[in-house]
């Protein structure tokens, strides 16, 4: 097993998102996902800086793969999609509008937000020409089992989201915008202000979600630290974590130190907590009753 | 359809005539009266599924009385209470609402969310029995009537003048609520 | 004139919608297979069958939704969903999931195939996609869409659209939500429930009635005041300094002003949601909605209608159809 590092969903200023790109060419990760996955609107401040970064990350020696959009519904964010393909590297789909613009043959990975969900649909995407794909994060063990097991008689190799906050939905609404009473077309980019999300608490003080821009995250911060064994028994090929602000280098090696056996689960969760954005980590959707439950001790 | 801001409430003085009665033979007559339910809609307790087992508090909030109502996979058995006895799911509301209701009158969404209906425990249970008699289209009127043999035409008259000085739902609406 | 296309979670309601005026029924079965997966609900195969002979015998169709994605290891019960729909005489199947669509172009290719608002196709690559690979030929639009946005769709695309006109709302693209899975175990793509009554609680603490949904405090009411059912995304949540609705107020969907202009946008149906209402709830909107659709068909002016009771907290929204909504 391996790790892969996702695409960005949060809105960081450019020379934050550039030093953190810099920053995984050194560190143990087998690839990386970059580019815009949740609002069109961000781009245009970083787009000039993605380029530079696929550079570096190639020589570096990582694979690398650029992602669509989360959810195409303008005419501009159509042809941001279509331009994708011109790349040369990859494509993650993240939206079936992407795999449209996808010539017959040509190879792309699949990302998370891909209803893939069973064997016939991870089997249609493969003939289409998907190598790798990362699994809904909603997905119980014995569905991620079933379908690792499926990928590797097909070639496609199955991965996890290992770590992050959960991406739980999409919408055409922002909702960062709503909460400072702005609408989305004059939004002042208020996104930017919550570079790990913006918590949003139940009634009662308890830590549930976090908005970011037009998408919605978790509050706890999902970690397979306890879950490898299981993880790798199915047969999944690699973990995916998720950037967030703090010391990325550091949790990565906390992580490629769990995939070696050098420390334990526990170990792992104890390591990464203190710098957990919301302060708890969940892994319910693998094997718990709810997907914000935790396995090990609270 | 009537507004459920509207719902006709059982007047005091009735609640009040009520209150001396004895509970028992009630109960026997309501047991007997759904059990004729059951066999005539057996689609409504395959719709219960699971939850058939369970017991049905039913408070109506309105009259000094409520009901117990214990699917129980066909064998029905209601006994009737001065207070909601213990229960998985416990419904509050007037007998208006709950007639209402079974006669396709009201829509239970609309009552729940107006509160004029509310659910404490098993709020599936509760979902479950009202989709299944919301699916049986019953008409309480029409079976009391069934039962009442040669005095099925007056009482078909008490029924309809009850109805229309009460304002509670006592027959199926049918495509008349527009 | 447009197609009414109406929600059943009952034979009963099937007949009441019929009744109505329905040009079309959508039902289910009673199983995980589709997305209104609720205690009480939906038809048996018997039932299915009777209550598409029932529409048939009066001039409407029955469309069967098969819209959750089938679960790995599991597939055969979808296939099997599909294939007893096509027996039955179903004039359409609504599918959400790629795997499930592909068995049915292979396995059952006359069978019309509708793609489900689950599977979230949002813009004319995507949907001419389904149309292409799968042979689909109407998509019920998601709800992220302007009036502006869905007639540009319609002028890139050759399969007829859907639209949602009236019911519940929700605020996050259909088919891409995990809200309800991480509160409770339970959603709307693997389970076919959002916001599952199993895992409701009402407790009375103070003066307060606390809506709780797999432990998490949706709402919070002055006893006696409307308590609205805890739907996830219209709880009522605190951010920093703000407390309120965060995602969506608790409004459901009236979309009945715009249908003239729906019709301008080329759109071929318009779909009323709510097949967990009751049938006297299915009638009563059946009926308002098909006076409409004969009236701007006619060219005639609209009727007044009076259904804002019958939605959630009595108050009533246009949704994403307008763009200040985004």
């Amino acid at each position: 097993m391996d790790l892969t590092v996702g695409p960005n969903p949060f809105f960081w200023d450019t020379p934050l998102w550039q030093a953190f790109h810099d920053g995984l060419a050194d560190i143990p990760v087998a690839r990386v996902v970059l580019g815009e996955l949740v609002c069109s609107k961000r781009l245009p401040f970083y787009q000039d800086a993605i380029p530079g970064a696929v550079e570096r990350l190639l020589a570096a020696g990582k694979e690398v793969a650029v992602t669509s959009l989360a959810l195409v519904t303008l005419k501009r964010e159509r042809k941001l999609t279509a331009d994708l393909a011109d790349m040369d590297v990859p494509v993650e789909v993240n939206d079936l509008t992407a795999l449209a613009h996808i010539p017959a043959g040509r190879p792309f990975w699949v990302g998370p937000l891909v209803n893939v969900y069973n064997e016939g649909t991870l089997g249609w995407l493969a003939r289409r020409g998907a190598q790798r794909v990362c699994l809904p994060p909603e997905l119980p063990l014995a569905s991620v089992a079933r379908l690792a097991a499926e990928g590797a008689r097909l070639g496609v190799a199955i991965e996890v989201w290992g770590h992050g906050r959960v991406p739980l939905a999409i919408s055409g609404r922002c909702y960062h915008a709503r909460l400072h009473d702005r609408a989305k077309d004059n939004c002042q980019f208020v996104c930017g202000e919550d570079p790990d999300g913006r918590e949003v608490d139940t009634l009662d003080g308890r830590p549930f979600l976090a908005v970011n821009g037009v998408q919605t995250l978790s509050a706890s911060c999902a970690s397979m630290a306890r879950q490898v064994e299981a993880l790798r028994d199915a047969g999944v090929a690699a973990l995916r974590l998720s950037p967030q602000t703090g010391d990325f280098a550091r949790l990565t090696r906390l992580y490629a130190d769990r995939l070696a056996g050098r420390i334990d689960g526990d170990a792992l969760a104890a390591a990464l907590l203190p710098d957990t954005p919301g302060g708890r980590l969940s892994d319910g959707f693998l094997t718990g009753a709810a997907g914000a439950a935790w396995s090990g001790a609270a | 359809m009537q507004t459920t801001a509207t719902l006709p409430l059982c007047p005091p003085l009735l609640a009040a005539a009520i209150r001396p009665l004895p509970l028992a033979p009630l109960g026997l007559a309501l047991s007997a009266l759904s059990r004729r339910l059951a066999a005539r809609h057996p689609g409504m307790f395959r719709r219960l599924g699971g939850h058939a087992g369970k017991r049905f508090a039913l408070d109506l909030t309105d009259m000094p009385l409520a009901l117990l109502l214990a699917p129980g996979g066909g064998r029905v058995r209601i006994t009737a209470h001065r207070r909601a006895p213990a229960a998985e799911v416990r419904i509050s509301g007037p007998l208006s609402a709950f007639l209402g209701m079974m006669h396709g009158a009201y829509d239970g969404d609309a009552l729940f969310f107006s509160r004029d209906l509310t659910v404490e425990g098993d709020t599936e249970a509760a979902l479950a029995l009202r989709n299944a008699i919301d699916d049986a289209e019953l008409d309480l009127a029409a079976e009391l009537q069934t039962l009442a043999g040669p005095l099925r035409a007056p009482l078909a008259a008490v029924l309809t003048a009850a109805e229309r000085r009460t304002g509670v739902a006592l027959h199926r609406v049918e495509g008349a609520w527009a | 004139m447009m197609e009414l296309v109406c929600p059943a979670g009952t034979p009963a309601a099937l007949r009441a919608a019929v009744e109505a005026g329905a040009h079309a029924v959508y039902c289910g079965f009673a199983d995980e297979t589709n997305a209104r997966n609720f205690p009480g609900l939906n038809f048996s195969r018997e039932e299915m069958a009777a209550g598409i002979a029932h529409a048939h015998a009066r001039g409407a169709k029955v469309l069967v939704a098969i819209n959750t994605f089938p679960r790995a290891g599991a597939e055969p019960l979808w296939h099997a969903a599909v294939a007893d729909a096509a027996a039955a005489g179903a004039d359409a199947v609504i599918l959400a999931d790629i795997g499930l669509l592909a068995h049915t172009a292979e396995r059952h290719p006359g069978l019309r195939r509708h793609l489900s608002v689950q599977a979230a196709a949002a813009n004319p690559d995507a949907i001419n996609l389904y149309a292409e690979a799968f042979g689909v030929k109407r998509v019920v639009l998601p709800r992220v869409l302007t009036v502006a946005e869905i007639a540009a769709i319609n002028r890139e695309i050759d399969v007829e659209t859907e639209v949602f006109v009236f019911g519940g709302l929700c605020v996050m693209a259909e088919g891409r939500c995990s809200l309800s899975s991480y509160a409770t175990g339970r959603s709307p793509n693997m389970n076919g429930v959002c916001s599952p009554a199993s895992h409701v609680v009402y407790a009375e603490e103070g003066p307060d009635l606390f809506a709780r949904l797999g432990g998490f405090t949706i709402h919070r009411t002055p006893k006696g005041a409307p308590a609205p059912y805890p739907t996830l995304c219209k709880g009522c949540f605190t951010s920093g300094p703000q407390t309120g609705h965060i995602f969506e107020d608790p409004v459901s969907l009236d979309a009945t002003a715009l249908i003239p202009a729906l019709a301008k946008a080329g759109v071929r149906a318009l779909k009323i949601e709510g097949r967990q209402r009751s049938r006297a709830y299915v009638a009563e909107v059946v009926r308002t909605f098909r006076a409409a659709v004969e009236a701007v068909a006619a060219g005639r002016p609209m009727p007044e209608g009076a259904l804002a009771r019958l939605s959630e907290g009595q108050a009533r929204t246009t949704g994403a159809y307008a763009k200040t909504w985004r």
